[in-house]
């Protein structure tokens, strides 16, 4: 028995039962799936939530804080008079 | 918009039904091939399957032209390959149903033997699929058509018994 002989043998083994599919596969499978989608947004709504409330958050310490203002110096006295 | 985004999702919903309606019955015959359970009483193919195409509903919007049946099959496989190792491994858990075709064979071999004879599945995307050399698949796939066309005798109960060491 060659290799395709063997193969075609094999086929007809798993070939012989099938199973009738139970009508409320297809609910189930919705009903998952739905769950699964809807989770997806739920996740993503509040990551972008998150990135908003980051973005607002830095703005407002930004503004109050200003660090890209030199801080005045604390070590030397100011140059004055000369 | 409003209108839109629901005709949008019913034109959806039954692209999805009717690929449901058509692909279903090949998934589960295969899923129970997988699980070697028989033909009436699958509880762990329909599990199996169910969750498979939850999946492909879920990303049927992304699937771009993809083969959404392709899609399904690759998820099955790759569930039952993970979870197979926990679930059919050692004493006590779910033995092979003496009337599955692939009952005398173990997980590994059922899953390569479907995807491969049943599925049809080229020998490097099963390999590529499972994280094995193409040259470990061709030979299990040896093996386990050897073990189906020629039952070996007193070997059979023993090798039922838990995965082949990969």
């Amino acid at each position: 028995m060659n290799r395709p002989e063997r193969e075609a043998a094999v086929r007809r083994i798993m070939e012989q039962v099938p199973a009738p599919v139970p009508p409320e596969l297809y609910a189930e499978i919705v009903r998952r799936g739905g769950r699964t989608l809807r989770r997806r947004a739920a996740a993503r709504r509040l990551l972008w939530l998150l990135l908003a409330a980051a973005c607002v958050a830095f703005a407002v310490w930004a503004l109050t804080a200003r660090p890209w203002v030199e801080p005045p110096s604390q070590t030397t006295p100011p140059l004055t008079g000369w | 918009m409003r209108e839109r985004r629901a005709s949008q999702a019913a034109r959806r919903a039954r692209e999805f039904e009717a690929f449901v309606a058509g692909a279903a019955g090949r998934l589960l015959h295969a899923a129970t091939l997988l699980t070697a359970e028989a033909p009436g009483d699958n509880p762990r193919a329909r599990r199996l399957l169910t969750l498979s195409l939850a999946h492909t509903y879920a990303c049927w919007d992304r699937l771009r032209g993809e083969d959404p049946y392709d899609r399904a099959r690759q998820h099955l496989a790759t569930r039952f390959a993970r979870a197979a190792w926990h679930q059919y491994g050692g004493l006590g858990r779910a033995r092979p149903h003496p009337t599955s075709p692939l009952a005398a064979l173990t997980p590994q071999e059922r899953l390569i033997v479907v995807l491969r004879l049943y599925e049809g599945v080229a020998e490097e995307q099963a390999a590529a699929l499972l994280g094995l050399p193409a040259d470990r698949v061709h030979t299990i796939c040896d093996r386990a058509t050897a073990t189906l066309l020629h039952p070996p005798q007193g070997r059979a109960a023993t090798s039922a018994m838990g995965v082949a060491p990969s």
